[in-house]
């Protein structure tokens, strides 16, 4: 009798039959024996009252970067091996933080809705026509894993000065490293939100790193909402502390608040940084050599530890 | 007594000190002797009888690339010489290409309207299982100082960039195409970036569309009439492409009613060259031009 492997998440005919070889595929969640694999995604994870019901639990594989939910003590307790897709949607989700950006900087939403309404440009010339431009500024990038990586590939082929706050500096590029995350904003003119956000660095982008970027300053954040001090940035934005922003996630998602609704100088999207087809293929690869690897014995590809 | 440098549009104090020990700076468009310089831009008609109104003119400065409402023949005539800032701009004007490409492309301006409306991703599909922007087929429409920018910034993106262009550019190692047909049959999205003017009109028109494909995009940041509208419009109705981002219409200011009510097109106000640093380079460009006229120098930007 084949193991089981247990989807947590629908993933798609053409996925489970990855693995239909190998193991029953299974979207029961009851607690019992014979399941050696569970498909999972970081905001749902599992805990060790979880696992306990699973006692032949071998690997839990997370679709996608995130595995904040899971209990990796818990995991390791029980011999159980964690895995993630990181990178795996590195540059979709870059593609859409430079998308968030030139919007942002450029008034793309804006414009679109002052057309919309009839204003061709609208009452305010100098926004859309004396602005400053993309190409020459100082792009500071929070966190270079895979995807600050490719956001400052991209960004440099603007002809911009990028530099970066990471917990330590990477020998391999040549931007410009800053030890902290203030300083990396009194340096920059856009700040990017890439780190792996969670609750040990909370409100990293609190009010006094939005002072230090300026009233020229933009931030975009494609990492997560908690990162963000939201009060602080709805604030900033409505008294000008800053020019504006570029929003792809939420303190509280699918709840966005009200006060950015509202709000002409901020660019807001529903979570779709990694949302591309080619993104979701590569991340069901990576789970897919993950599962094998554990079958077959082998060192696991994206071990999460 | 210094010559007259008449100003067709206001271009701020900082321009004007910058030729005042050459010249006397004047608004008023009487025709009169005296006046050696005239700066304006391409699209306020400038042609013969308007010259012989002005027997010592030597020099007309657009700001910014185009001159199309510029006689360039009848100022040939009158020894007039015609300049413009072409480059100036390029940096600027290709950094909007890539935001309408990316916010065409990754549904931007769609997601705003639905977070918005409150209603957060909307269509899930379409949020969440396009195509994305790495890896796929750039093709550019005229590779002049415009078009290089906007590949060299694709290229970041792990793209793979090809062009139509009159001719093949022999520094580039991008693709050619010698046709914008042929261009868009490879690419999966067109950027519009060449001069646009009365001898290419529609040159993007329903041939090209279709052949574009069902998940094609159009990015215009060159002039309105680039594209058969009505051709655009019904291929974005239908699907015979996905979606669009248009700076410049037909007819602008005025936009046609049919994209506004239209959710996969990106719809700008012809802001590409709108910023500070394209509007002093664009400044500096026509000081350039005009103090190259009055000290005899060859002039750096002479359209002919």
């Amino acid at each position: 009798m084949k193991p089981t492997l247990l989807l947590a998440i629908p993933l798609g005919k053409a996925f489970e039959q990855n693995f239909t070889d190998r193991y029953e595929v299974s979207a029961d969640m009851t607690p019992r024996s014979g399941v050696e694999v569970l498909v999972t995604i970081g905001a749902i994870g599992a805990d060790g009252t979880f696992m306990d019901g699973f006692p032949d639990l071998k690997l839990i594989s997370c679709f996608g970067s995130g595995y904040e939910s899971v209990d990796l003590t818990a995991a390791k307790a029980r011999g159980i091996k964690v895995t993630n897709t990181v990178g795996a949607n590195a540059a979709t989700v870059a593609d859409l933080a430079v998308g968030l950006l030139l919007a942002s900087m450029r008034h793309v939403v804006y414009g679109d809705q002052q057309i919309r309404a009839g204003h061709w440009r609208g009452k305010n010339m100098a926004k859309v026509l004396f602005t400053p431009s993309v190409t020459g500024r100082k792009i500071g990038i929070i966190g270079l894993g895979a995807i600050g990586r490719k956001i400052g590939e991209r960004m440099a082929a603007f002809e911009t000065e990028v530099g970066y706050f990471n917990r330590s500096k990477k020998d391999d590029v040549n931007w410009q490293y800053f030890s902290t995350p203030l300083e990396l904003a009194e340096w920059a003119d856009v700040l990017i939100i890439a780190h792996r956000a969670d609750e040990t660095n909370r409100h990293m982008i609190n009010a006094a790193m939005m002072k230090a970027l300026g009233p020229e300053g933009h931030i975009v954040n494609i990492s997560r909402g908690s990162a963000i001090d939201e009060d602080a940035l709805i604030a900033a934005l409505q008294d000008g502390t800053i020019a504006g922003a570029g929003l792809d996630v939420f303190e509280d998602e699918p709840n966005v608040r009200p006060e950015f609704l509202t709000l002409p100088n901020v660019v807001l999207t529903p979570h779709i940084g990694g949302g591309t087809r080619e993104a979701f293929a590569a991340m069901s690869a990576t789970v897919v050599a993950n599962v094998y690897a554990m079958g077959d014995g082998k060192p696991l590809p994206n071990e999460v530890i | 007594m210094k010559p007259i440098l008449l100003l067709a549009i206001p271009l701020g104090k900082a321009f004007e000190a910058n030729v005042a020990d050459y010249f006397d700076i004047s608004t008023d468009m009487t025709p009169r002797a005296g006046v050696e310089a005239l700066v304006t831009v391409g699209n306020i008609v400038t042609d013969g009888p308007f010259m012989d109104g002005f027997p010592n003119l030597k020099i007309i400065a657009c700001f910014g690339s185009g001159y199309e409402n510029i006689d360039i023949t009848a100022a040939k005539l009158r020894n007039i010489k015609v300049t413009n800032t072409v480059g100036a701009n390029a940096s600027t004007v290709a950094d909007l290409a890539v935001g309408l490409l990316l916010a065409s492309m990754r549904n931007i301006v769609y997601g705003d309207q639905n977070i918005r409306a409150g209603q957060w991703r909307g269509n899930l599909a379409r949020m969440l299982f396009t195509p994305s922007v790495t890896g796929r087929h750039i093709g550019i429409i005229g590779m002049g100082a415009i078009g290089r920018k906007i590949g060299e910034r694709m290229a970041g993106f792990e793209t793979k960039i090809g062009y139509f262009n009159r001719s093949m550019k022999v520094d580039l190692r991008w693709r050619y195409f010698p046709s914008a047909l042929k261009l868009a049959t490879w690419a999966d999205v067109l950027i519009i970036a060449h001069r646009a003017d009365d001898s290419n009109r529609h040159m993007v028109n329903a041939e090209v569309i279709k052949a574009l494909g069902k998940e094609g995009h159009i990015i215009n940041i060159a002039h309105g009439n680039a594209i058969d509208e009505d051709a655009l419009i019904a291929a974005l109705k239908d699907g015979t492409i996905a979606g669009a981002g248009l700076d410049v219409f037909q007819g602008e200011p005025n936009v046609r009613p049919e994209f506004l009510q239209l959710n996969n097109v990106v719809l700008t106000p012809h802001i590409g060259g709108g910023t500070r640093e394209a509007f002093a380079a664009m400044s500096a460009a026509v000081v350039n031009n005009i103090m190259a006229m009055a000290k005899g120098r060859a002039l750096p930007n002479e359209v002919t």
